[in-house]
């Protein structure tokens, strides 16, 4: 009887202790960062064989949803969540940026092979559907001597919902009042002009496919797939090639903000270096995680995210989070409970 | 409606007279009770299943029902910025690809069917069926691949310029090709859904009684005239289940459409232009969907799909019923 009351308690201290020590933990939403969101887990999960994460890329929608039904521990999202989605749900939420990404213009014109400059207000046109013809001076006078053709525009946008349109519209918005008050930014707009392709490659593929086109497309896809793209001229005026630095760059020049909200919009960021159209992806991390070992286990990833996880995204082609940005998370790492 | 037909019915009168209990338990000794209640509750599962599906989509959608009501049917804009949202140019996008695909598959698989069942050599009739059969089980993203690398080519540079300065002057076929749009999908459609048609009404064709077939040219009738005048109309209820089935498909084609119709949610009296599905969108857009009202329209369009596949369905049926009375006697 006695062996079997010590057994039994060792038994149970063994269930105790195994449970206590192993975290496992569900997350969902953005498609966007997945690559570098599995690697992270996976790499974490090898560093610290205690914790996993399991995230499903179901999209930021999906994400917010099970986030708020509490069926998954954190959720992550392509757009920041505003105060009406907030305060939706039952809980406080901090939302902690983890990389960068780009959208770059693409384009498809018979004949002419040189990489084009774009001018807000010509994409802006060429998406409210004012500017319908390639040889438009809008676009030609920031192009010297490239022959462009006559032709009509066939514009392409994403069919699906996506955090690409988001920053894309978002951008549209700042450059252009015509655009913010008929069309807006969101996921999925009301869209003036144009085509719908599936994903990036829908829109590549569609752009690819028909002359005289032009959409929008990630550039971790551009960069993977070796397409061209063109320039676009930032606030400061210069025209400027999307590339990891100059996505960085823009998130540099408004770091100085994001020390009273996280969410603020980079498009269209100052810096004579900063590439215009990017934006940050976010994890959606409820501020109250009642079980004290997960929370703890979710402090101790934020940390390692923003430190060594963050010399992982350039080789995926993520840009990188500034200095500063690193520096305002870390303070709020410390809010979480 | 299976349910009605009792099959124990006919046996009652053989048992001998016992208590309630007795009699019952006699008939579960004999299997017809269980067979019975199984297969009363397979018919009752369906039943089930389908009224489930239409009360989850409408408790989902009642923000949605409450906001737009009857508007939702007529709205043409769908804007998830400032949240209007109309059903109208996903409803029609996707009753115009299935009447047009219809339209063309409907001949096409049902001339095959015939040939394939009367006319073609019994091995060749055999291996082409099978070879039917695969294609109808091909996914439809492969047919959606096939689409964009085939179809939406071919639209553009030749069938499209073509319809454009040959019927320009209708309606239907004006304004530029851009390859994406309407007839596209309506093609792609139909090449997914002719094997349906011609499979089953394969099938219906060939279990027409040889006595039939021998009436027929016994009364002096030629191959064809027996084929056309006694074989097809024997088999038309099967055949018209066979277009059914095609229709259906057509009506809930999510991948393929998507992938060739331009997702563009405008209402134009051209084929030849974009146009945008019901299951396109909800497909489409779902995952990304934040905000109540924004996600219970979309769920409302599902509601809608499912009306639209009930009415057409139920129009279809009156449109045999109508037929076959008009015809006289035709045997079901």
């Amino acid at each position: 009887m006695k062996s079997f009351k010590a057994s039994a308690i060792l038994l149970a201290l063994i269930l105790f202790v195994g449970t206590a020590k192993s975290q496992t933990m569900n997350a969902a939403g953005a498609t966007f960062p997945y690559p570098i969101y599995s690697k992270w887990f996976d790499n974490y999960h090898k560093l610290h064989p205690d914790v996993s994460i399991n995230y499903q890329s179901i999209g930021s929608g999906g994400g917010i949803q099970q986030l708020k039904a509490g069926t998954v521990d954190f959720g992550a999202s392509d757009m920041p969540l505003n105060d009406e989605l907030l305060s939706t749900f039952s809980f406080k939420i901090i939302q902690f940026p983890t990389v960068l990404g780009a959208v770059v213009p693409t384009y498809n014109i018979p004949g002419v092979s040189a990489v084009l400059k774009f001018t807000p207000k010509a994409l802006a046109g060429i998406y409210l559907g004012t500017i319908t013809k390639w040889n438009d001076p809008e676009i030609a006078g920031s192009n010297p001597g490239v022959n462009l053709p006559a032709n009509d525009i066939i514009v392409v946008h994403r069919s699906d919902g996506s955090g690409t349109t988001f920053v894309w519209t978002d951008y549209l918005s700042k450059v252009s009042s015509e655009w913010k008050s008929r069309v807006g930014s969101n996921t999925s707009v009301n869209w003036p002009v144009g085509l719908g392709g599936k994903g990036n490659p829908g829109v590549s593929g569609v752009v690819e496919q028909t002359p005289n086109s032009i959409g929008y497309v990630e550039l971790i896809y551009v960069i993977q797939n070796h397409l061209n793209y063109g320039l676009v001229q930032n606030a400061a005026g210069k025209f400027v090639k999307a590339s990891l630095e100059s996505v960085t760059a823009a998130a540099s020049g408004v770091s100085a903000k994001m020390a009273q909200d996280v969410r603020i919009s980079i498009t269209d960021a100052p810096g004579a270096d900063s590439y215009p159209i990017c934006s940050f992806t976010y994890l959606l991390i409820p501020q109250k995680i009642s079980d004290a070992g997960k929370s703890q286990a979710v402090k101790n990833f934020l940390r390692w995210m923003l430190t060594d996880g963050q010399g992982m995204v350039e080789a995926l082609d993520y840009a990188r989070l500034p200095k500063a940005v690193v520096g305002i998370e870390m303070r709020h790492i410390a809010e979480i409970q | 409606m299976g349910v009605s037909s009792n099959p124990a019915v006919g046996h009652e009168p053989y048992l001998a007279p016992r208590g309630k209990v007795g009699d019952f338990l006699a008939r579960l000794r004999g299997g017809d009770e269980i067979a019975h209640l199984l297969t009363l509750i397979f018919a009752a599962g369906v039943i089930l299943i389908t009224s489930l599906l239409v009360y989850e989509l409408w408790i989902n959608s009642a923000l949605s029902r409450h906001t737009f009501g009857w508007k939702f049917f007529v709205t043409s804009v769908w804007d998830p910025v400032f949240n209007h949202f109309g059903a109208l140019p996903f409803l029609y996008g996707t009753v115009i690809t299935t009447v047009v695909a219809l339209i063309i598959a409907v001949p096409l698989g049902v001339g095959a069917a015939i040939f394939l069942a009367e006319l073609a050599p019994p091995r060749a009739s055999d291996m082409l069926a099978f070879v039917i059969d695969l294609l109808a089980a091909v996914p439809s993203v492969i047919y959606g691949v096939l689409g964009i690398f085939v179809v939406v080519p071919f639209v553009r540079t030749a069938l499209g310029p073509f319809l454009e300065s040959t019927f320009g002057f209708l309606p239907l076929f004006k304004g530029p090709s851009y390859g994406l749009g309407v007839l596209t999908a309506s093609l792609v459609l139909t090449i997914m859904i002719i094997p349906f048609i011609i499979s089953v009404s394969r099938e219906v064709l060939m279990a027409v009684p040889v006595d039939q077939r021998e009436a027929a040219l016994a009364l002096g009738a030629t191959r064809w005239e027996s084929t056309i005048r006694v074989v097809v109309p024997f088999a038309s209820t099967g055949i018209a289940g066979s277009i059914f089935l095609a229709m259906a498909r057509a009506l809930g084609e999510t991948m393929a459409v998507t992938m060739v119709i331009g997702n563009d949610p405008r209402i134009s009296a051209s084929l030849l232009a974009p146009g945008y599905s019901i299951a396109a969108v909800i497909a489409n857009e779902f995952t990304e969907a934040t905000g109540a009202l924004y996600l219970q329209a979309l769920i409302e369009l599902g509601l809608v799909l499912f009306l639209v596949t009930f009415i057409l369905n139920g129009l279809a049926r009156l449109l045999i019923v109508a037929t076959e009375q008009r015809g006289g006697g035709t045997p079901a």
